[in-house]
């Protein structure tokens, strides 16, 4: 399993009700359950993710989380989960209101921009960045809306959403993450979590 | 439409049942079959609900009909619904005409055939006329209950009045409320039987003179919407019946008029007028969010059982609006929903043909819930 997911399972408290949006396979919410009974449930677009989810016994709704998340009553969940899906949406800041307002608390994994391979890619090369977390061409990448933890940590600021934790990942490295050391994780970090409330 | 009694099996169920229309019936039959074993602990046994024109014969050979049961390509040895290990029950509907206590019963109040002296039914009369079923076989909790179409509107109701008896739900192509294009297509059918002379008012049974053409119309009409157009297409298209050029008369020129025309005539061996009606009927009546306080929402409130909600995209009698509404009512009430869409071209039909996606959707569900509940217990 990839260290992003063994990062949010311990992040979250067991028996609580936990929405996984863009769920694909099931992966993590098999975790939730079998590791700390967790009540998981997802939502995923693609048909042939969403009947692996089946098969394996989870509760998983086909459906597009831009358009379909409103079906959710407010603080339906104790936590809502969106992995590296945020900037595929074409308006992301919809999208993570509704996450907001359908759980008590939302935790948010994002390919960082800000990366140091990402930067060289640009400076040096001239050219859109391909690496481990942002794998896809220009012309067929599903992102439309890419951002650095540092973006996203001042659109949190910004807009008053409390960032409860944040957590860099860099290969097998994690870190923390505050408002005095993000220049440098902004840097060094591939991935960052964050846990919003 | 005759049948051999001796290959159907019936309780009598002797509770008076009181109905949706305020007549109380008791003492009547419920007709059903049985396929695979119930295990000692009793907690493989799955209910089918058949649709509007089915009956209890899911699997296997039909007796009555000498045909596939009308679920073949779901039910059976390493099937989908697998007869080696689940023990399925299906019941024939209240006002059916296969065995359970319908219009073309008896009255022993004049010797005469009911005909539209049955009372009008309604879904939720058919679900508690077929429970006692489950005490029969000394059932508490089914592992699961399946249903497409109107069987899924009988499951949907059943999960409503009966929470706990069941541990999972599979409604498929189905819809929690009637809507108007779907009554009006039963109300076509309807005017197509009651137009026909032979009809006479639904009583038709003695000199066993019945109204052939009226419900064989009824039936073509039905099919069309059971297919999808771009299915129709690819398998008829304007292709000529037997024939190199049009002959201009109204024979059945075309492939798809000369099917439809052998849809209806062999449903007419099948199939009793009235029951249709019936039916039908109950099905234009049904809307489970006017049961409860909270619409829909109130129907599920509360519920442990697990559901998975399926629909086919070229579906166009119960599109996938339809089940996404139930989707929708059972997470807003915090159900454990899952759903799926599945991508084809076979129309409503898609569940009862080979469509492997859904037929591979339905066993992993069934399978993965089974060691589930087997574990919980």
């Amino acid at each position: 399993m990839k260290n992003e997911f063994k990062i949010i399972i311990n992040l979250l408290p067991a028996q609580s009700r936990v929405l996984d949006v863009g769920c694909g396979d099931g992966t993590l919410i098999e975790a939730l359950i079998n590791q700390k009974d967790i009540d998981a449930r997802g939502i995923e677009l693609e048909e042939n993710k969403v009947k692996q989810c089946i098969s394996k016994g989870l509760s998983v709704i086909q459906g597009n989380a831009e358009t379909e998340l409103g079906q959710f009553p407010d603080k339906a969940f104790d936590f809502v989960i969106l992995s590296q899906t945020l900037q595929a949406f074409y308006q992301p800041e919809n999208v993570l209101n509704e996450l907001l307002r359908i759980g008590k608390k939302v935790i948010i994994s994002i390919p960082n921009f800000g990366y140091w391979q990402v930067r060289t890619s640009l400076l040096f090369f001239g050219k859109m960045p391909i690496t481990k977390s942002l794998p896809d061409s220009w012309y067929n990448t599903p992102n439309l809306h890419v951002c650095s933890i540092k973006d996203f940590y001042q659109f949190c600021d910004k807009k008053k959403i409390k960032m409860d934790r944040i957590i860099g990942i860099n290969n097998e490295k994690i870190s923390s993450i505050n408002r005095v050391n993000l220049e440098m994780k902004n840097l060094l970090s591939e991935v960052g979590i964050f846990l919003i409330s | 439409m005759n049948y051999k009694i001796e290959n159907i099996k019936q309780i009598t169920v002797t509770k008076p049942l009181k109905l949706d229309c305020g007549q109380t019936i008791k003492n009547f039959p419920i007709a059903y079959e049985t396929y695979g074993k119930l295990n000692e602990k009793k907690n493989n046994a799955i209910l089918i609900f058949h649709a509007l024109t089915g009956d209890q014969f899911v699997a296997e050979t039909n007796p009555v009909t000498n045909k596939d049961g009308w679920w073949n390509t779901a039910v059976g040895p390493g099937k989908a619904v697998d007869t080696e290990k689940y023990f399925i029950i299906c019941a024939n509907v209240l006002g059916g005409c296969m065995g359970s206590f319908g219009p073309k019963n008896i009255n022993i109040k004049d010797g005469e055939p009911y005909g539209l002296k049955f009372p009008v039914i309604t879904i939720r009369d058919m679900i508690k006329a077929q429970e006692s079923l489950l005490e029969h076989f000394g059932v508490q909790k089914l592992l699961s209950v399946l249903g497409g179409s109107m069987g899924g509107m009988q499951l949907l109701q059943f999960c409503a009045l009966y929470p706990d008896k069941t541990f999972s739900a599979v409604p498929i192509a189905s819809t929690a409320s009637h809507n108007a294009q779907q009554i009006a297509l039963n109300e076509l059918a309807r005017q197509a039987i009651m137009s026909d002379p032979l009809w006479n008012k639904g009583n038709y049974y003695k000199d066993k003179k019945i109204p052939k053409n009226g419900l064989a119309v009824a039936r073509m009409a039905a099919h069309i919407t059971y297919m999808s157009d771009k299915g129709l297409q690819e398998r008829f298209g304007r292709k000529l019946q037997e024939k190199k050029d049009y002959e201009f008369t109204f024979d059945a020129d075309f492939q798809i008029e000369s099917y439809l025309r052998h849809q209806g005539n062999v449903f007419v061996d099948r199939f009793d007028a009235n029951s249709y009606l019936y039916i039908s009927r109950a099905m234009d009546y049904f809307d489970l969010s006017k049961q409860f306080k909270n619409g829909l929402v109130g129907a599920f409130q509360k519920h442990k059982t697990r559901f998975l909600i399926i629909s086919f995209s070229s579906d166009w009698l119960y599109p996938t609006k339809n089940s996404k509404d139930i989707v929708i009512a059972l997470n807003a009430s915090g159900a454990n929903v899952a759903f799926a869409e599945i991508k084809t071209d076979k129309g409503h039909d898609s569940f009862l043909v080979n469509e492997p996606e859904f037929l591979e959707t339905l066993k992993g569900f069934l399978d993965s819930n089974f060691e589930i509940f087997k574990n919980e217990k």
